[in-house]
């Protein structure tokens, strides 16, 4: 692995603890995946094929919900992963969304 | 193995038991602060420590937390410094210092003469206090009779990958050993909400959590707080919930136990999420204008060391209770080393373990309580800080185990 941080078992993410440059091959879970793109340190790379739909799992916990298929080894980040959380009595965080999409 | 591990203690007629037996010098109002700190200086000894409140205007949140203090396992005496005027209620103080069976005396600034008549008396005072409360007796001790809080500061992108779920395995190692151990900063929780209140001992909490939450997100609305900026998803964050678990992680995954105001001391081992989010309208500020000001908040609920997480690198430590300071990035422990307990960056460099690191922190955890320095100790930091805040009580159904009272 090397270069992956697991924080829980149940996660279906990594965190990169160093940076990963683009087409570096990572072993995950036994198998060798090819990292497509430049993923910074502190970002998540995919550890399990994800589809569209599937909760993300960081700390054991959801931290959203997948708007993209990744594949392991994928960069998980704002291109295919939204917030779950609508916090519709804060309206601020809704501006905040909107504006981005 | 560590958790079987027992020291001596102080015993206090309240039944609980302290690592240290600090001897405080509080003073009742800024204009007394001089005299206060000339009779700590003066006394050079470590042990001899200073705390006060900076207002003239009494304030009940403020009175109730000093008279925690001051009545902390960890203290073993007191000497008052009040200038004479101020509002705060040093008779009330006095008297409650007094019943807990520890030595106390007041000096009145106004009284005794001025400053240098003021300090004089002071320090005579302080060589009685030290002489009773050395006398204190000694007790075993051991994880059990511990409370523990912890709080981050000075966080960067490595706190929620290395030092705060290190912390989060520690709490989950303690809380298994029957201590009792405190996380906070619910306005930092905001979107882990309905996750806490499903790890809640009964729904009734659960529902008070996610109330205290929401109430926090109010409070951080009127006062103009962000919570998601372009800078935390440069740094790997893709959503709000992510973020805050990040700091949540602190807590572990021992189920929680309470719900806790600043103040209150946890009716028995377990986990506790302690609600710092002032009650009412926005009176006073921000709730906490800076990190010491949660650290003595959760002293005041009993907190025998505080776990203090660290990105960018704080060096704080604090009066009365020691702090262990968790290093999460490497460079800033490199940089840092001396002001630093525990370096978790290494779980970046992948030279340790989440479980690793964890069982590290327990371990000095143990350490402190037997009596080693912390590297603030060491470095003599004692920093103190209360001010204005205003709380209700809890309800019943934040502490379910106790009947609802703390």
């Amino acid at each position: 692995m090397g270069s992956l941080i697991l924080l829980h078992p149940d996660d279906n993410i990594f965190i990169c603890a160093v940076p990963i440059g683009a087409g570096t091959l990572v072993e995950i879970d036994g198998s060798a995946c090819c990292v497509a793109t430049d993923v910074p340190v502190g970002h998540k790379v995919a550890r399990r094929p994800l589809r569209a739909g599937d909760k993300v799992l960081r700390y054991g916990i959801a931290i959203g919900t997948m708007t993209a298929d990744a594949m392991p080894g994928d960069h998980v980040h704002r291109h295919n992963l939204a917030s779950d959380y609508i916090p519709s009595h804060d309206r601020a965080v809704l501006r905040a969304g909107e504006s981005e999409q | 193995m560590s958790n079987q591990k027992s020291w001596r203690g102080y015993l206090r007629s309240d039944g609980r038991k302290g690592i240290r037996n600090v001897v405080l010098v509080i003073y009742l109002v800024e204009c007394a602060h001089h005299v206060a700190r000339q009779i700590v200086t003066r006394a050079d000894d470590p042990s001899v420590q200073l705390a006060g409140f900076p207002g003239c205007y009494p304030n009940s949140y403020a009175y109730a937390l000093m008279e925690r203090i001051a009545t902390h396992p960890n203290v073993g005496g007191a000497l008052i410094v009040s200038l004479g005027c101020e509002g705060f209620d040093r008779e009330g103080l006095q008297a409650t210092i007094a019943r807990s069976g520890r030595p106390v005396r007041t000096l009145v600034i106004q009284q005794a003469g001025g400053t240098r008549s003021g300090i004089a008396e002071g320090i005579a005072a302080l060589a009685e206090i030290r002489q009773a409360a050395d006398a204190a007796e000694r007790v075993d001790m051991d994880v059990s009779d511990l409370v523990v809080g912890t709080i981050c500061g000075g966080s960067d992108g490595t706190s929620g990958i290395t030092a705060n779920p290190a912390v989060g395995r520690c709490f989950d190692r303690l809380v298994a050993a029957n201590a009792t151990c405190i996380f906070e900063e619910t306005g930092e929780l905001i979107g882990c909400e309905q996750v806490m209140a499903e790890r809640a001992v009964t729904p009734e909490l659960g529902r008070e959590i996610e109330a205290a939450v929401e109430k926090a997100e109010r409070y951080y609305t009127v006062l103009g707080y962000g919570s998601f900026s372009p800078g935390n998803a440069d740094g790997g964050l893709t959503t709000q919930e992510e973020k805050s678990l990040g700091a949540y992680s602190k807590s572990g995954d021992s189920p929680i136990s309470g719900l806790i105001k600043p103040g209150d001391i946890p009716p028995g081992p377990g986990l506790y999420l302690m609600d710092v989010v002032p009650d009412g309208e926005v009176r006073f500020g921000f709730p906490n204008i800076s990190d010491n000001a949660e650290i003595v908040e959760m002293i005041a609920s009993g907190s025998h060391l505080v776990l203090f997480t660290t990105g960018r690198g704080s060096v704080v430590g604090s009066a009365i209770s020691p702090v262990v300071k968790i290093c999460a990035n490497p460079e800033t422990y490199e940089r840092m080393a001396e002001d630093m307990d525990v370096n978790a960056g290494r779980i970046m460099r992948l030279e340790a373990t989440l479980d690793e690191v964890g069982a590290e922190i327990q371990d000095k955890v143990l350490a402190v309580a037997a009596g080693e320095q912390s590297a603030s100790e060491a470095l003599g930091h004692q920093e103190f800080i209360l001010t204005y805040k205003q709380f209700e009580p809890v309800g019943p159904a934040c502490l379910p185990r106790a009947g609802g009272r703390p």
